[in-house]
Formats: C-alpha cells, structure tokens, sequence
C-alpha cells in the first residue's frame, strides 16, 4: 500500500471526514467520561437529549448558535484567505461596545433618530468596530510582515480590559445595582422573539442570512472570486490581475466586521445589555467551526448547531449525570485536531502498489 | 590532462533508470570513471543529468540498475551512504544555511551528535588545511549569506572535501560564476585531479566541458548517446550530439506578410539587486515585435527569459531603458495589459497559469473578469462567463472533468490548451478584438505530440490574422519550426536577431552555449 | 516621577520581577528551541495550562515538590509529541495544530480539575517551594528553585545551541533541511526532538506558576502568557541569552504597572496599566519585523525527498 495525492477532492472525503472527526472524538470523549465516573450512554444520551431533545433544548441550542455562526463565518472567510484571524473574541466585544454605544447611550439620550435608521447605524457601527480591530493586525502582516496569529490573540486580552474598564467608567449602568454590566439597549432596538416563550431571536435569521450573503459573495461576486483565488494560490491571483494586497485588507474587513455583529446581535437579542462574560470563548470556537465546516459558509451553520448543541447539552447533562460541562470544551478541541488529521483524506488516498 | 584509462575505475553506473509517474527521467544509463579523470556530462535541460547525479547522491532512489563505488555497491537513497562511500556533491542551487557559518555549514552532520562539545578548534584547523591543500581561499567564520557567489561554491565543494570525498560532483558550476572565478574553479579542479580525486563535471557549455574534461558523456532525452574523449572532439560535435540530428519537421510555415512594430524592448536592463544572478536578469536587451510575424527566442533556460516574460506580461518593470507597446510605454498591470490585447502564457502552467483549487471555468475567464464581458457592478455575469468557459473548451478542445471541476485535475495538455484558448480567444460577441501580441513562453513544455502540434496551430494562426508573437523555448526543435526570426539567450544578453534562413542549428547550438558569434553584429 | 524612583528602590521591587520574568524564561526558552528547528509552536498556552495543572495535582496527591515539576515537564512533552506527529510526521498546518493543542489541553485540564474537585469553590491549596535563604546572594535569594533552575537554563541551552553538534543540527535543520539531509542529518527525528524538549520546557512554565508563584490552581491563571513568549522570542533574535533580557524587561514593566497601579494616582484606570504588557508585546513584534533574522526555514512543512 502507498500513499497517493489525490488530483480531484473527493466529494465523499470531503464530507466524510468532518462526520468521521466528530464520531472519532465523541468516541474517545468516552473515556473521559469514564474517568468521571459515569456511564458513557446515558451520559450521551443525556448531552444530546440536553441539545435537541425538545422543543425548548432546540431553542437554546439555536440560540446559542447565533454567535457562533457569526464567529464561524468570520474565520471561514479569513482562513480562506490565508489570513489567521483569532482575534474574533475581542471582535466580538468590540461590536458589543459599539452597539451598546450607540444604541443604548446615545440611542437611548441622544440620538433623535428614528427606529429604522438606528437600528443599521448600530449594526454598521458594531461591524466597523470589529473590523478597526482587525485591520491594525492585517496591516502589521501586509506592510511588516508580522505573523498576525500573535497580534490578534493579543488584542483579545487588550479589547477585555477596555471593556472591563468601560463597564467600571463610562458605560456602567447605574441602576443595576453594582453588577458590572452596561446601561441597557433602547428597547424598540432589541430583537423580537422567533419562538414566543423561548429565549430565541431574530438574530437567528440575520445570521443564516448573512451566512448565504457571504456564500453569495464567495461564489457570484468577483471580490469573492479575488478571495478564493488570493488564498489559494496568490502568485497564480496576481498573475490573473487581483489585486492581493487590496483584498486581504478587504477580508480583514469582513472577518472583523462579522465578529463584530455576532457582539451586536447577541446584545440586541440574548442580553440587551453589555458584561464582560458575555462571551464563554465563542470567538475561538469559531475557528473549530470554520474547520468543522471545511471554511463553507452553509457549513458554518451546520457545525455551529452541532458545536451549539454540545455547550448546550453539556449544561443539561452535567446537571443530570454529574459529568463536568467543561468537557463539550473538550468535545470541541479535539473536534479540531481530528478534523484537521482527517483533512488528509481528502487529499491522498491509499493505493495497492 | 587526461590520465590513462587503465587507472582504476573508482565508479562505475550500471543501466540506471528512474521514472516519475509517466516521465523517464534515465534510461538505462552506464557509465565509468576512473581515479583521476575528470569526466564532463553534458546535455540539454530535462536531458536527465541532475536527476541521475541526485540518484547518485542520495536524493533519489533509481527504478532500475546499479552503482558500484570502489567496487562496492552503494546503498541507494541515502545521502549518508553516500558521503560515506566517499561521493560529495556540489549542488547547482547552493545547499547552504544563510544565517549560519561557513565553519557550521561544513561541519554540520560530521560528529556524532551525542557529543557533549563540538570539536571546533580541530575541525577549524581541518577545514584550514583542506582549504589550503586544495587552494580554496575562505574564512571558516564568516556568515555564508554574506558571501559573493564564487565564495559560497567554495564553501559547497569545501563541505565534500571536508568529508573526504574522493568522487567529487559538480552540478553546472560555472553557471553563476563570472569569468575570473570560473578560471579560479578550473585551477581547483587541476588540484584535486592532482591529489587523486575524480570528478563529474555536468555543463551544457561546450568550449568549458572541452577545456576541464578528459572524457564527455552527452545525454539526451533521458537517454546517454554518446561517449568520447575531449581531446579531438569539436565544439561542432558537441552541439550536434546535444541537440540532434533533425527531426522530421513539419513544413515551415513562413510568415505572409510582416506589418508594422507592435512592441518592443530597447535598451532594457533589469534592476540589479542583491540576489539576482546571471539567471534572472537582462542586459542591454533590445527587441522589436511585429505584427503578423513570429520571433523565436532559443537558450537554455535560466538564462533571463524568466525576466523577459515577466517585462512582457505585467509583473515587472525594467531598471533601464524603455518597453513599448502600440506606440506608448507598456501598461503596468496584467489586467490593463489583457484589455489591450496581450494575450499571457506563462511558463509554469500550475504554479502561475491556473489557480488549481479553482474550477475551469472560473479559470477560462479569470484575466477578464473584472471587463464588463464578465461582470457587472461587482457581480460576475454567470451565464457569459460559463458560456465563455464553454466556447474555450470546445474550440481548444479541453478535456477533463467538465467546467466545474477544478483546474488541477486537467492533465498538462489540456491545462495548457486551457491556458491558450483563455489568452487567445476573443470575448464572444467580440470577434474583432484577437489579441495583438502574444507572449509565449515554454508553451509545449511537458506536452505530447499531439498538443504539442495543436499549440503550434494556435500560434501559428494567430500569427497569421495579424498577431505579433514571442515565442521563447529551450526546445530548438520548436524554435527552428516555428521562428521567423531567431535569436538566442545567454546570460541575460539577446544576439542579433536574424532571419530563419540566416542561422543553422550549429550556429544556434553554439549561441546557446555562449560561444560569440561570428556573424556581423545587427540590430534585432 | 517619584512614584517611579521609590518604587525603583524597594528590594522587593526587583524580587517581584525576577520572579515575574521566570515563567516567561521559561516559556519563551521552550518556544525558542521549537522555532530554532523550524517550528511553530502555538500550544504553549494550553501547555502552560497543563503544566500548572498537572504539577499542581502531583504534589497535591501527596508527591514531593520536584516530582510535580518532573510531571509538568512531561506532560509538556506528551503535548509536544502531538505537534510534533501532526507537524512534522504529517506535515499539517502548524497554526492549526498548535492552536488544537491549546485549545484541548487548556480544555482538558479545566475537565481534570472539575472532577477531582467537584464541590470546591476555592481552590485547595499546597506548601510551594520555599525561597531558597540559604543563597546569601541579594533578591536572587529569596526566589525558589526554580528560578534558579530557569536562569541556569540559560546557559545551558546556549551552549546545547552553538556549541555542540546536536545543537549545531537542530539550527540547521531549522535553516535548511534540505542541505541538513544532504550532510546525512535525521530532519524528522530532530525536529520532533527539539520540539518535546521545548514542550518539556513550556510545561515547567506552567508549573512554576501554580508550584511557586502561587500555591494554587486557578481558571485563567495563564492569562496569555504563553503569547507573550511567543513575540518574545521574535524579540530575542532566538538567543538564550537575548530571551533572558526580554524576559526581564518585560516583567521589569509588568511589575511596575502593577505597583503603580497600587501606589495609584487613580487617574489612570487600572485596566489601562494591566493593557501594557500585551501592548508592548505587539510593540516589540513590530520594532523587530524588518530586521528579524528568521530561521529560515520556519513554518515550511518539510517532506523528504521533496526539492
């Protein structure tokens, strides 16, 4: 047996290897919860049951879904351009920062503006945040040539204690009584409700729609086509007339300004108001999705609700079956690794000799 | 010079052949030498010299045949077995750490790395010695990225030295070497013959290969066809063993009717910069293109036609002197330069031609996809696109796995026909905009017969409705059937670029090689 | 100003930053050995994380201070041995891979320590090391051991690095490989060796924190310290003895922040002092892009006989 490249994708590897990946570490997930002592079956009937076991479970797990679709559609489109964002946690607060700014202070004390132009100008301010967050990194990696892995994971720190430092300051609420969180949004600003009782919003729609608006993006419009070409073979990219430098910045752009939105949305639609734990890592998360999700945009939103899923079902599980919830982190982690090895099989395949 | 050939063989190659996928790179190769001689193999690029001595070193492992070094077999693929059994290698492209010493470099691999110090004094002492031995002048501590060209070979055949090679192997050493520091190699090579070592000098000069070496081995085509002593062979020979006899050629088809200048270089230097060599840059380049008629450009490779496409095709700009195109200065981008009628191909079909991941179709319009042929307010105009794609296919005749697969999958000749129909075929709906000039360069590279003929057709006929074309290959074949003008190569300079009917193959065969010219100097 | 100078005057000034600069010693020393062979490493974060918490559990379950640490140092290798498989065995994407690993062991330990304590809410405690009075030499003193042990790593790795054959390899092989194989060097073998050694290194680190620092294991007690090391050692140039000044001037302004924080004017939010040191760290990314002196061959996927 050797082992060959392959010159065509296997359409079947392609898909595969995402569904053999997460078999492969819900497998071996088992063992840690033998560890903990508990039995592997009803531990995971109890972790999916917790998911999508009703009407209520869906409802949690596609709202925990919303910003990570978000966030996983910000790596797909940076990775598919070769740019490293992980920076999307700080993204993410700085959108929220934005949104709360202009939607809570000033839309709520002084802005005199109507509903339907407030609304966009806090979403276009919650993106532009994010991507004002991006850029400085992109630029240091166009101009200097500094590893923007680094840059942005480092801003993640920085963006959480400006935002520490503005819920202590400038945007604390007053009247919540000592709790470190914000003033709250306008209320004709907030999301409604998709299913009436449940805590799900229309931030559910806004992200699958921009889920296909990307997807549309990659596919029909030729700045999607520079991106695809720019990250998979730039000298080739130059030599058909992209221009390179110009869309890596433009990526910047999109992957800061969708993080960005996740912040936004989740303020409008889960909290209505700014904390600083608002975010359990789901700028990270992102990239396993993107991966999961094989850097498609209709993907993300599938590996989002299976990823979604797992954090909410953990919550639900560890209460029943006494399993620590940390191990849908662990679920997720080494959901990356397996992707990530299984990637290979899309790309070579064994031969008899 | 040249010892007797009864002094003992010290290596000997027997029927080596080495595939890559379909490719033959040797053909059941034998060859012989002795202790003392220094033996020359010659050949065209992709003639298999580089890949047998890789075979030799190491690098490789050999499908079929043998190696017998000192009468012992050598184990193959192993570059430690190698080196051990005495064989060192010179590399064409340096095999050198730039931020480590010449001191580290050489002695990097030489101790057994349980050692607790490196025995630095003793192997700086050594490596003084050898150098001395050998008359080759280095600093053991200076940083190998800081050193001249010249100086790094040195520290190269240092390394082999070092190590007690007693077979040496240069890989076309005087490549970047400037006059002066060739004749300075040539006297180290007279050195080492004098201590006893042998070596393998591979070259495709030939007045070098017949000055340095006893014996020459010419390869062609993968396969060894000749074998002789130096001593009275001629140059003439030489280039005719490299190249050929003719093969039956298709008829020439002559250029009809020659109009006015579309393009041309005049005076053109490239910018000098620390890195480039005598591979990658042009000086005093001046060239005229016409329309409706084809100028070949021969030489080997590597020879600054890399840099000569590139000032063509919108990815470089000369240091000196002026490139025009239909009477104003060349545009700088690919995309303007597509919309004025060049048509690109470039010489390296799946690094640079296609991007791989991508699907054909999306290949077939890429240089004109920002035109509003194929898009509109950002947004790409699908259906012309697709349809464009297939029009491209079917007058290019490309097969593969339809418009959506990616490009990759497409074996070399469709890639190719691919690349072709994209540069030469007007949008549909724009009949009358046929490109005016068309660049191409190493365009059969790789390719069969077959698509090797149909490539020709295409640029034939574009030449034929009015084209000005440059054709650059370092197949002679190719350039003597298709070139009404002819120039040739070397080290960055253009010879005059004469009438088909003005050279020979000889005569090529020796600009190729470097060799002045004899004809009256003219203008191209 | 004068904040500042008394500040500057206080012993325990300068105790507070030793001490502070020993985990990023560390940490960046690992990261160095690994980029030297050519390698990322981005798991050291979670690696610092599995080190603190392993070593910490070691010696909470009764086993002698040391042993934790030897227990981090191997934990740090297991987690070396993955990059090194999915880096250099399968030539994956070392971004990926690395981030995988902080990611899982990061995860990981958090699962450990939420089923061996399940009903705790403070985090138990054990004896750390004790400062070593029996060194009469001022400030280094009153560190522990392993601080010692940190700062005599530095040498140490120096003379492994330049002044043995096996150091001489691991810089070539991160250079070029290729001319490393032709000069009959193992790439694969050496490169996965310097990158668990770096592991090793990185998981002490961690268990510095948690065995010496601090006696406890606590969430987020990394807090980005492994990223700091990696800019750090863009800073060092990868010299052992360069990542010692850059380990200290960066504590030198992560400890004064924090005292003027204390002594604090309140003009100045704290959050804003606590911002420094990750701002300076891209500050320093920045000063030294131009000039950096790579190894060359860093993040290039290396498949033999590939030329």
């Amino acid at each position: 047996m050797r082992i060959e490249k392959r010159a065509t994708p296997s359409t079947l590897a392609m898909v595969a290897a995402p569904l053999g990946a997460v078999v492969f570490t819900l497998a071996i997930s088992g063992l840690l919860v033998l560890w903990a002592g508990a039995p592997v079956g009803a531990t995971y009937v109890a972790l999916f049951k917790g998911a999508f076991g009703s009407l209520f479970a869906l409802s949690e797990t596609l709202t925990r879904a919303v910003p990570l679709i978000l966030t996983g559609l910000a790596a797909a489109v940076a990775f598919r351009a070769r740019l490293f964002n992980i920076g999307a946690e700080g993204q993410l607060y700085a959108g929220a920062v934005a949104a709360v700014a202009v939607g809570g202070m000033h839309g709520g004390t002084g802005f005199e503006l109507p509903i339907y132009l407030l609304f966009p100008l806090m979403l276009l301010a919650a993106a532009l945040a994010g991507a004002a967050l991006l850029l400085g990194p992109a630029l240091m990696k166009t101009k200097l040539g500094v590893d923007e892995v680094v840059t942005t994971l480092l801003l993640n720190f920085v963006m959480l204690l400006a935002v520490s430092y503005l819920l202590d300051g400038p945007m604390k609420d007053p009247m919540a009584m000592g709790w470190p969180q914000s003033v709250a949004l306008q209320g004709d600003l907030e999301l409604g409700k998709l299913i009436v009782q449940t805590r799900l919003h229309n931030g559910l729609l806004m992200a699958v729609g921009l889920a296909v608006a990307l997807w549309l993006l990659l596919q029909r419009a030729v700045p999607g086509f520079d991106i695809r070409a720019a990250g998979a073979n730039p000298r080739a990219a130059a030599f058909a007339g992209v221009p390179v430098t110009r869309t890596v910045v433009l990526v910047a752009l999109l992957s800061g300004g969708l993080a960005g939105l996740a912040g936004a949305i989740e303020v409008a639609g889960r909290t209505s108001y700014l904390t600083l734990d608002m975010s359990p890592g789901y700028g990270y998360s992102g990239i396993v999705i993107a991966m999961l999700a094989g850097l498609h945009p209709l993907g993300v939103v599938a590996s989002a609700v299976f990823v979604a899923g797992m954090l909410v079902g953990a919550d639900s599980m560890s209460r029943a079956v006494g399993v620590p919830n940390a191990i849908a982190d662990v679920i997720v982690a080494a959901s990356l690794l397996s992707v990530l090895v299984a990637s290979l099989m899309t790309q070579y395949r064994l031969r008899r000799k | 010079m040249s010892p007797p050939s009864s002094s003992p063989v010290v290596l000997q190659l027997h029927g080596i052949t080495k595939r890559f996928g379909p490719l033959v790179a040797n053909d059941a190769i034998s060859l012989t030498l002795h202790r003392g001689e220094i033996v020359a193999l010659l050949g065209e690029n992709g003639a298999g010299k580089s890949t047998l001595m890789s075979i030799l070193f190491g690098h490789y492992v050999a499908d079929e045949g043998r190696i017998d070094v000192m009468g012992q077999p050598l184990p193959p693929g192993q570059p430690r077995a190698s080196l051990a059994a005495g064989i060192g290698m010179v590399h064409q492209h340096f095999a050198l750490a730039d931020n480590l010493s010449v001191l580290d470099n050489i002695m990097v691999g030489s101790e057994s790395l349980l050692r607790l110090k490196s025995a630095k004094r003793q192997a700086r002492a050594k490596l003084v010695e050898v150098a001395r031995q050998f008359g080759l002048v280095v600093d053991p501590d200076a940083r190998v990225g800081n050193l001249s060209v010249g100086e790094r070979q040195r520290v190269e055949i240092l390394k082999a030295l070092y190590r007690g090679a007693r077979i040496l192997i240069l890989d076309e050493p005087t490549a970047v070497l400037t006059p002066q520091e060739s004749e300075a190699l040539f006297a180290t090579l007279s050195q080492m013959v004098a201590q006893g070592l042998s070596i393998i000098f591979i070259s495709h000069k030939l007045g070098e290969v017949l000055r340095v070496a006893d014996r020459v081995a010419v390869l062609r085509h993968s396969k060894l066809v000749a074998e002789a002593p130096t001593a009275g062979t001629t140059q003439a020979q030489l280039a005719q063993w490299m190249v050929g006899e003719a093969v039956s050629l298709p008829e020439r088809q002559p250029a009809a009717k020659v109009g006015d200048e579309v393009c041309s270089l005049r005076n053109v230097h490239t910018t000098a910069s620390a890195k480039s060599t005598a591979r990658d840059r042009l000086v005093d380049v001046s060239l005229v293109l016409k329309a409706g008629e084809m100028v070949a450009i021969a030489g080997v490779s590597g020879n600054g036609q890399v840099a000569l496409a590139d000032m063509l095709c919108g990815m470089r700009r000369p240091g000196q002197g002026t490139v025009q195109y239909l009477g104003a200065p060349m545009p700088a981008s690919a995309v303007a330069l597509v919309a004025q009628g060049v048509a690109r191909i470039p010489e390296d079909r799946h690094g640079t031609g296609v991007v791989g991941d991508l699907p054909v179709w999306e290949n077939a319009v890429s240089e004109r996809l920002r035109s509003p042929w194929f898009s509109r307010w950002g947004w790409v105009r699908r259906a012309q696109a697709r349809s464009q794609a297939q029009h491209v296919s079917k007058q290019f005749d490309v097969r593969g796995g339809g418009l959506d697969a990616p490009a990759r999958s497409l074996s070399g000749g469709n890639m190719q026909k691919l690349i072709l129909g994209r540069a030469l075929l007007a949008p549909q709906g724009a009949e009358g905009m046929a490109p005016r000039l068309i660049v191409a360069h190493q365009p059969t590279w790789g390719l069969d017969i077959g698509a090797v003929r149909f490539v020709h057709q295409q640029l034939l006929a574009a030449r034929d409705a009015g084209a000005a074309v440059l054709l650059i290959s370092d197949d002679l074949d190719e350039v003597l059937a298709l070139g009404d003008r002819i120039g040739v190569m070397h080290e960055g300079h253009l010879s005059p670029v004469l009438p088909f009917a003005d050279w020979s193959r000889e005569t090529i065969g020796l600009a190729m090689a470097g060799s002045p010219m004899t004809a009256p100097a003219r203008q191209g | 100003m004068s904040d500042v100078m008394d500040i500057l005057a206080n012993a325990s000034f300068w105790v507070a930053v030793l001490r502070t600069a020993t985990p990023l010693l560390l940490g960046t020393l690992g990261v160095l050995l690994c980029e030297r062979a050519g390698v990322l490493n981005l798991g050291i974060e979670g690696i610092m994380v599995a080190g603190a918490f392993t070593g910490w559990l070691t010696v909470y379950a009764g086993h002698g201070l040391w042993t934790g640490v030897l227990v981090a140092a191997l934990t740090g290798a297991v987690l070396g041995s993955l990059h090194a498989w999915l880096t250099v065995g399968l030539a994956l994407s070392q971004h990926v891979s690395g981030l995988g690993i902080t990611m899982l062991a990061t995860a990981l330990s958090y699962y450990g320590y939420r089923v061996s304590f399940p009903k705790v809410n403070t985090p138990p405690t054990i004896t750390p090391f004790e400062a070593m009075d029996w060194l009469p030499i001022p400030i280094l003193g009153d560190q522990t051991a392993l601080t010692l042990l940190a700062l005599l790593l530095v040498p140490l790795l120096a003379w492994v690095l330049f002044r043995t054959p096996l150091g001489l390899a691991v810089r070539m092989v991160g250079e070029n490989p290729q001319a490393a194989e032709g000069q009959g060097v193992a790439v694969m073998a050496v490169r996965s060796g310097a990158i668990i050694a770096g592991s090793a290194l990185m998981g002490v680190a961690g268990a510095f924190l948690t065995l010496s620092a601090f006696n406890a294991f606590f969430f987020n007690m990394v807090n980005g310290r492994g990223w700091i090391c990696v800019a750090l050692v863009v800073f060092a140039s990868w010299r052992p003895g360069k990542a010692l000044l850059g380990a200290l001037l960066f504590a030198f302004f992560d400890a004064l922040q924090l005292r003027l924080q204390q002594s604090g004017n309140g003009l100045v939010p704290y959050q804003f002092y606590l911002m420094l040191p990750y701002l300076l760290s891209i500050l320093a990314l920045v000063l030294v892009a131009r000039k950096a002196a790579y190894p060359q061959a860093l993040m290039k996927p290396y498949r033999k006989g590939e030329r």
